[in-house]
């Protein structure tokens, strides 16, 4: 008696049997008869076990033909919108890098509707392999025109032959890909011949290869044959890509540098809750406070308004840390956008004993102005018993019947030697000025406030806290 | 002692810290104001912590990262604003029709098309009623301080674990731009990798992920189960503020930062005698129809304050069949009403 | 001698898998396949081996777009060298 031994059969790559392909038929695949997708899916089957790749692959099935390639891979599989194939695997593999994701992709998903996401991810540098099947046409939706379709191929959408002048010529997307720096390899090779298989074969193991080595993106472009769409025989559709397709697509390796490159390691994330709770309060500048709350004889609601660029913004964050430190609840909102690119800039601070409800400021209790358009905008919100503070380098004495003081924020800040400190010169103007709402004497609680808000960049801080000194020792009071 | 965890953060940072306290893994955005704080926030912190921080190529690619990270079971959040969430609505339609967890954050800005980048709450039908295609809802989380910021996206997590569903944390501009004090919440540890994610592991190896059912009583089905879900959270998940509603003969409705300014005007106009109160939907979806309905019996009439061109008011109207007049005042184009023009108002119905 | 050594092969297509695309018949270096007169369950007219002198080089298994229509077995002799 002889034995047999299967040499070539059935890949353990696939499921037995396809449970999840829905009717009767559950050895075969969903495609027409000479797809290139079946070869292909043999190819990534056989693969997958070989190279021990199955536990942690992830095939992510596209929009296209190869939507239900759930249906066959013994492995992860999610199926992905139009074109997003790159851009989910992106997801998968950040979240976890212990992944394999192969992203699946026809001309149509990834070559029209998903370029900009496959082209990102590659030039991120994924550790990712995409499996590009350009047959040059769309099959799933019967015969319409791929952006590789060649020129003059008639399809259903170009029933008069692709031109030049209305369509372009078809997207080169391996010779695309080859000239970024960032992929490790890239090859095209075409699902017809024996000799071609073999070596698409040999192409998608070292794709796999290097994803398995964590080296990064390897695009693999088989050129493939949709003999239905394309109303040829199999045979014929393979003449038709050696004799047609290749030579505008030529096949070969574009780029294998997987060797020069270092792995891709990524850090393992931290939970310990020590650990997060700390980075959180570094990051925010936990201010230093006792438990003592200050008592407000009124709701403080404080405009800071001037040029984008005078750091109103700032002011009132510091006012408002300044608050913080007392125990007082504060709010700040800025005029955010374009304004504070270079056009008026304001922001409103409320402090109160009680919630704060609208954090907008309107009518105030206190304005500062840096600038004179500012004074002019905001000057009639303010109460009549209300404290305006100026820098009365720039600004005329105005007409109003609050309390008036002045500094010549910006002067003192030149002499200083930095513009930029001015809205701290104005800042001891105001804790000099604040009589009557009970924050005077509270100069330690703003000098926090600066070293908090000048956290991230602590060379500013001695000189912000000097001009603040100056400011406190050189306001005045203006009679209006 | 809690005073020493107290932060001065901004509605847009606070989002941030809520979610690395959750233990959320990675964030994925594309930056559009005003909800760039949150992206900026989300970049310096996820490194400190070794997670991941990626700035996507387009709204569309943040999304579609959010359903790859979401489908390997770690917690996953992105951020954006009208038009951008235009963008990831597709997405969305996926990632709750694949049943995955994930966290959106809304900071919404004035439309329609470019609008500009003031406060609005207009995304309120595109977020609260689907907005993408298909029969699907996420649950909408309205809050309107930096503190609900931080701690609603925490919730966000959880609720979208539990149901297995995309959560929205929807704010308008102000809510995101505003900086306030926050107590800062204990941290949640890790959450364990669920049983459906595709984890890569010999475990997880035949999890398979999809929203494709060619068979249309298979369809149905899926559809029905989603249904079947929403109609638990709403049984379960309604979230509201009442303010004084007792004796209300007007009760003023509005969340966000609306929500504040109509609590500040119930203060002023009882002072005045009148007898108002305030519902503050925390939940748009699933709406607290419970609390309207109660209100609805003992109320004269409702007044809806909204920066859009009426699109909560729809619900209020649909949730009380109308059985008590709903007035309407809107502003729009990043304008925010007054308290002035709130409590005009107010004093016209009642007069 | 090498005669003896020389490797012996079977291939078997099962009728059901294959859809008639006849990729593995034109693939094949020795033209061991070809289509039978014969439909399948699914209507189609499916491939067959003639029967001998395939040579087990997998041309037609990769050519072949189906996870299992096609199964090459080498006919190994037993240990008297016996077939």
């Amino acid at each position: 008696m002889s034995k047999e031994e299967i040499k070539f059969g059935r890949s353990k790559g696939f499921f037995e049997t396809f449970e999840r392909r829905p009717g009767p038929i559950k050895k075969n695949m969903h495609y027409c008869p000479g797809c290139g997708h079946g070869i292909l899916h043999k190819l990534v089957a056989e693969a997958l076990v070989d190279l021990e790749m199955q536990d942690k692959m992830i095939f992510i099935s596209p929009v296209g033909c190869s939507v239900f390639a759930y249906y066959y891979f013994d492995c992860g599989g999610i199926s992905v919108p139009h074109g997003r194939a790159p851009a989910v695997a992106t997801g998968l593999l950040r979240a976890n890098p212990d992944s394999y994701v192969i992203s699946y992709q026809g001309d149509g998903d990834l070559g029209a509707i998903g370029l900009n996401n496959f082209l990102q991810a590659a030039n991120r540098g994924e550790n990712l392999t995409v499996c590009f099947v350009n047959n040059a046409i769309y099959g799933m939706t019967s015969g319409q025109m791929a952006p590789t379709t060649l020129i003059g191929h008639k399809t259903a959408t170009s029933p008069y032959g692709r031109t030049v002048t209305n369509e372009g010529f078809p997207l080169k997307v391996a010779e695309m890909v080859a000239a970024l720096e960032s992929p490790v390899y890239v090859e095209r090779v075409a699902l017809t011949s024996t000799k071609n298989i073999r070596s698409a074969r040999r192409a998608l193991r070292k794709g796999l290869t290097n994803m398995k080595e964590k080296k990064g993106f390897s695009l693999i472009e088989f050129l493939s044959g949709c003999p239905i769409n394309l109303k040829k025989s199999a045979e014929a559709t393979d003449e038709w890509i050696e004799e047609e397709m290749i030579p505008y697509f030529p096949l070969g390796c574009l780029k294998d540098i997987a060797d020069e490159r270092d792995k891709i390691i990524r850090p393992i994330p931290i939970f310990d809750k020590e650990k997060v709770t700390k980075a959180l309060l570094e990051s925010a500048g936990n201010i230093k406070f006792g438990d003592k709350q200050t008592k407000l004889r009124k709701d403080l609601r404080i405009k800071c308004a001037g040029f984008g660029g005078q750091g109103v913004l700032s002011l009132g964050m510091m006012i408002a840390a300044m608050g913080q430190s007392r125990n007082i609840n504060v709010s700040w909102l800025p005029s955010y956008g374009p304004e504070m690119r270079g056009g008026t800039a304001n922001c409103s601070v409320v402090m109160s004993n009680d919630i704060i409800g609208t954090p907008i400021v309107i009518e105030t209790n206190i304005l500062i102005t840096m600038n004179q358009p500012s004074m002019d905008k905001f000057l009639p919100d303010l109460a009549t018993k209300g404290i305006l503070l100026y820098d009365s380098t720039s600004i005329k004495p105005p007409k109003t019947k609050s309390r008036v003081y002045a500094v010549e924020a910006t002067r003192i800040a030149l002499d200083i030697g930095n513009i930029k400190c001015a809205n701290s010169v104005i800042m001891g103007a105001f804790a000099a000025c604040l009589k009557g709402f009970e924050l005077e004497n509270y100069e330690g609680a703003f000098e926090e406030a600066i070293k908090t808000t000048f956290r991230k960049k602590p060379q500013l801080i001695d000189m912000n806290i000097l001009a603040f000194r100056k400011g406190k020792d050189s306001v005045k009071t203006v009679n209006v | 002692m809690n005073s020493e965890k107290k932060l001065l953060l901004k509605g847009n940072e606070a989002t941030i810290y809520g979610a690395l306290l959750a233990g959320c893994e990675c964030f994925f955005g594309y930056p559009i104001t005003p909800a760039s704080e949150i992206a900026h926030t989300a970049a310096e912190l996820f490194p400190k912590l070794n997670r991941t921080f990626l700035q996507a190529e387009s709204e569309i690619a943040a999304i579609n990262m959010v359903l790859g990270a979401s489908a390997s079971g770690r917690r996953t959040i992105t951020a954006s604003s009208g038009l951008g969430i235009s963008l990831k609505q597709e997405g969305i339609s996926y990632i709750a029709t694949c049943e995955l967890p994930a966290v959106i954050i809304d900071i919404t800005r004035a439309g329609p098309g470019l609008g500009n980048i003031g406060p609005e709450q207009s995304d309120y039908n595109q977020v609260v009623k689907g907005g993408g295609h298909g029969s699907y809802k996420c649950i909408v989380l309205a809050p309107n301080s930096a503190q609900e910021m931080c701690d609603f996206t925490m919730l966000a997590f959880d609720l979208a674990d539990k149901y297995r569903t995309p959560v929205y944390v929807m704010a308008d501009g102000v809510i995101g731009q505003m900086i306030e004090s926050i107590t800062l919440p204990a941290p949640m540890g890790r959450k364990p990798i669920p049983e459906w994610a595709i984890a890569a592991t010999d475990a997880s190896r035949r999890n398979f992920i999809t929203s494709i059912y060619l068979g249309h009583d298979e369809l149905e089905a899926v559809n029905i189960k989603l249904q079947e879900k929403y109609a638990e959270i709403e049984k379960i998940e309604q979230r509201c503020d009442s303010y004084r509603t007792d004796d209300a003969e007007l009760v003023i409705v509005g969340y966000g930062i609306i929500s504040r300014l109509l609590h500040s005007a119930v203060d002023l106009l009882r002072k005045e005698g009148y007898k108002i109160g305030m519902l503050r939907p925390i939940t748009l979806f699933p709406f607290p129809k419970t609390e309207f309905k109660k209100l609805a019996l003992s109320t004269d009439s409702f007044l809806c304050v909204e920066m859009s061109n009426g699109q909560l008011i729809d619900d209020i109207k649909l949730t009380i069949e109308c059985s008590k007049p709903v007035h309407l005042y809107t502003r729009m184009g990043g304008n925010v009403p007054s308290m002035d023009e709130i409590t005009n108002k107010c004093r016209e119905i009642l007069a | 001698m090498s005669e003896k050594k020389k490797k012996k092969f079977r291939i078997n297509i099962t009728p059901d898998e294959c859809k008639g695309c006849g990729r593995c018949i034109y693939s094949c270096p020795v033209k061991v396949l070809s289509l039978t007169n014969k439909v399948n369950s699914m209507g189609i007219v499916y491939a067959q081996y003639n029967g001998a002198d395939c040579i087990g080089c997998g041309s037609c298994f990769y050519a072949c777009p189906e996870p299992g229509a096609i199964t090459i077995y080498e006919i190994k002799p037993d240990e008297k060298g016996k077939e």
